[in-house]
């Protein structure tokens, strides 16, 4: 069976990026965060609720609703309506779908937005009933949650290519600088290598500054045609490729890739880029071996070589690779799937050339990379976004 | 190296006693086939019907060719640690206050990755030994074993709470009158128990094999009649709070089916000592053993009781019996449930005929005591929950399991 080729996103963009400023804990529900989201959205783009006829939503605390209850909820009429629960590929398979809808005439003006509550002990409760072979075969084991997945797949990292924790220090040290420079961080003090290295051990060889911090927020952008997003006056940035992919290299007994390998060629073929046109990326940072794993599989470097690569480079916005410029979820937080929408968004802002103290300078092409869903033992989603400025 | 056990200190009366949690219990209907493997001491995984493939976690369908429910099979309990971690912080209760805690990934031989709690003798890249054990939550949990016996390997913290072993704790045989309730005595002094109280009905009767009893160290003879409310309650408020094993040694074994005899006197006899001791014991000892389920080294941990494999089908040669364990073994299910919470087992310890005078007519093959006695302190040391000792019991479990129709209508 011959692979059909993938089609192109010409005239149709992504618009008017939002953040929700985050907080670490909050009395709203999940409802809260996303009204605020199309609230800005609309008051962006002069829209009514009657006007937003696509809606695509991703959260873990939106419970019992899922999408469709939540047209009534917040008067949306949609003709393109779509619940992405993908954790951290939520952003780019949101905006994959909506673009395609949008390009098929399905909708005119889809709405994406992700957004979870964080009270005290959400955290446990997500936990606890994240998936089936959490419930059966990973919570009962020692109940470390992410912490203790991502160790075993870090600690296999470092033996498998010789990566030390200071490399994974250098990714989170780059990240805090980034986010001193971006309002609306969560962490707001300096941290050094050192800090990084002396911290609490949480589950070997995890520690304090490899963990993100669970809080409350929510992150959305339109996707619309060119013509519309010029009409309306808003900022926005073309699509250029787009891939995903799951469960991928399913018979690897512990992950040390991902499935961004299996499509890449798609990914830069379509958009006629190369891994060295590329001015800032945005990996999904739950953890940074994850981040590295991505810088790899992402073809800045071969496979075990990020390591390296991370040190030969200044990983900040004002650097020779600028990389989760706005500090990721390490120094943001990890807003649930909001998570998932973070980079998306920050490349937005810094393509729109609206990013603030922490701009790269002439920001033309952003590659988002999303992973998410620790399923059982790994990430299964994948899934990666080349976007450029308009012009 | 695990660090031995050290004897622990008699308790202060004064201090709170830690109350008893459990690990998440949650687990998906198909994941439960585990726990059928774990109480039987066995490392069974999924296997697919049609391509043979092993398959982990459980699954519904194979994922190889999309055959539904694959059954659970013994499969080779080899793999090699790919990656270990120390989890320091825990969301859960249970697991906070036992922190830190070793979890790692295993692959295994038979195929799939196994996330499984690790003991501490063994390091990253090492050879290890799978099995599936009884968390406290009741649920099946994979192990991580060294390959080969290391020393003090069961003292490892981790793998006591999985299991009941008798090292350093009490244990109570309720009748030291009885071959079998000698024997379990010598076998939980051997074992390690520092204190083994005997219960033994008018002890001013003298009985056979009474000095030898005596002799054996640990042994305290105490006063104990299943038959009578008061004899059990009056025990408990005696040594309630420091009984952490108790194994039910009462035998009344009558031949005979149900028409084969006048009246109900035998039966209630046998229903008296056997299934109305039982709930006696339990009702006495049953709600301290629970409440002392985490109660530092020596934790209240099991109860264990033999039964006639014939609890499972009856044998009308001995109907009236076999109908007495069948109450016995329905009740050991409900005790299961009301001692779970605080993570004490119920086993089952089931046996064939013994080689003892009630079974004396019998032919061979039959149960030794010691050999019973050996097998109950395994499973304690294994943390089982359901044994079948001999040949007679293996083959009626099996034939049983099979067809219990064809089971009632060959015996």
């Amino acid at each position: 069976m011959s692979k059909r080729q993938r089609q192109s996103y010409k005239g149709v963009v992504a618009a008017a990026p939002v953040t929700i400023p985050y907080e670490r804990f909050s009395i709203h529900g999940a409802h809260w965060w996303i009204g605020r989201a199309l609230r800005a959205l609309s008051e962006q783009a002069h829209l009514k609720p009657a006007d937003i006829d696509g809606f695509s939503v991703s959260s873990f605390t939106v419970g019992p609703d899922t999408a469709i209850g939540l047209t009534q909820h917040f008067g949306l009429s949609p003709r393109f309506l779509d619940h992405v629960p993908l954790g951290g590929a939520s952003g780019v398979v949101g905006l994959r779908r909506a673009a395609r809808a949008v390009q098929a005439g399905d909708a005119d003006m889809v709405a994406c937005v992700a957004a979870d509550a964080n009270h005290v002990d959400s955290f446990r409760r997500t936990l606890s009933t994240f998936s089936r072979f959490a419930q059966d075969a990973v919570y009962p084991y020692g109940s470390g949650g992410p912490n203790a997945s991502f160790a075993l797949i870090t600690r296999d990292y470092m033996n498998r290519f010789g990566a030390t924790r200071e490399d994974f220090g250098r990714v989170c040290v780059a990240q805090r600088d980034n986010a001193l420079a971006f309002p609306h961080a969560l962490m707001k003090k300096k941290l050094t290598l050192e800090d990084y290295m002396n911290a609490r051990a949480i589950s070997d060889p995890i520690h304090l500054f490899d963990c993100v911090m669970p809080c409350a927020g929510a992150e959305a952008f339109l996707v619309c045609t060119e013509e519309r997003a010029r009409d309306l006056g808003l900022p926005f940035v073309r699509i250029l490729s787009t891939i995903e992919r799951h469960n991928a290299f399913m018979d690897d007994p512990i992950q040390y890739r991902g499935g961004w390998v299996v499509d890449l060629d798609d990914l830069y073929g379509l958009a006629d880029v190369k891994p060295a046109d590329i001015d800032l990326v945005q990996t999904y940072d739950d953890y940074p071996v994850i981040s590295l794993m991505q810088i790899e599989d992402l073809g800045f470097c071969a496979k075990g070589e990020a390591a390296a690569f991370v040190r030969e480079r200044d990983l900040t916005f004002r650097g020779d690779f600028p990389h989760n410029t706005s500090g990721g979820q390490l120094s943001i937080g990890q807003a649930g799937a909001a998570g998932g929408y973070l980079g998306l968004v920050e490349a937005m802002r810094q393509l729109c050339g609206l990013a603030g103290a922490n701009q790269v300078k002439d920001a033309k092409v952003a590659l988002i990379s999303g992973f998410g869903m620790i399923n059982y033992d790994r990430g299964l989603a994948s899934a990666a976004a080349l976007l450029a400025r308009a012009s | 190296m695990t660090e031995p056990l050290v004897r622990p200190k008699r308790k202060d009366p004064l201090r709170r006693t830690r109350l008893p949690l459990s690990p998440p219990g949650a687990r998906s209907r198909t994941a439960l086939g585990l726990a059928a493997a774990a109480a039987q001491g066995r490392f069974m995984l999924q296997v697919c019907g049609q391509c043979a493939k092993t398959i982990y976690p459980p699954r519904d369908a194979c994922p190889g060719c999309f055959a539904p429910t694959p059954p659970f099979c013994d499969v080779p309990d080899g793999g090699r640690l790919l990656a270990v971690t120390t989890i320091r912080t825990s969301t859960d209760a249970y697991y906070r206050e036992r922190m830190p805690w070793r979890v790692g990934t295993v692959q295994m031989d038979c195929g799939p990755s196994v996330v499984a709690h690790v003991h501490g003798d063994i390091a990253e890249g090492d050879r290890v030994t799978m099995s599936l054990k009884l968390d406290r939550s009741g649920q099946a949990a994979a192990f991580a074993l060294p390959v080969k016996e290391t020393p003090a390997m069961a003292d490892d913290k981790q793998l006591r709470e999985m299991t009941c072993d008798p090292k350093f704790r009490r244990a109570l045989v309720t009748d030291g009158r009885t071959a079998v309730g000698q024997a379990c005595a010598k076998a939980l002094s051997e074992a390690g128990c520092t204190i083994v109280f005997v219960g033994v009905a008018d002890p001013w009767k003298p009985f056979p094999g009474e000095d030898s009893l005596r002799r054996i160290p640990n042994v305290e003879i105490v006063p104990l009649d299943l038959t009578n409310s008061e004899s059990t309650g009056d025990l408990a408020a005696d040594i309630g709070g420091r009984v952490d094993i108790i194994v039910n040694t009462a035998e009344h074994v009558r031949p005979g089916g149900i028409m084969a005899r006048k009246g109900l006197v035998v039966a209630r006899e046998e229903m008296d000592i056997r299934y109305f001791g039982l709930m006696r014991l339990a009702q006495a000892f049953g709600p301290a053993l629970r409440f002392r389920g985490a109660d530092g080294v020596n934790s209240a941990t099991a109860i264990v009781n033999f039964l006639f494999v014939h609890a499972l089908a009856n044998w009308p040669e001995f109907g009236a019996y076999s109908a007495t364990e069948a109450a016995c073994l329905s009740a050991s299910h409900s005790l299961r449930a009301e001692l779970r919470p605080g993570g004490v087992k119920f086993i089952n310890v089931f046996h064939g005929p013994l080689e003892t005078d009630w079974f004396q007519e019998l032919p061979p093959p039959k149960v030794a005591a010691t050999q019973l006695a050996k097998s109950a302190v395994d499973a304690l040391k294994r943390g089982l929950e359901d044994v079948f000792v001999g040949d007679i019991a293996q083959d009626i479990r099996d034939r049983f399991l099979a067809n219990p129709k064809a089971l009632e209508r060959e015996l």
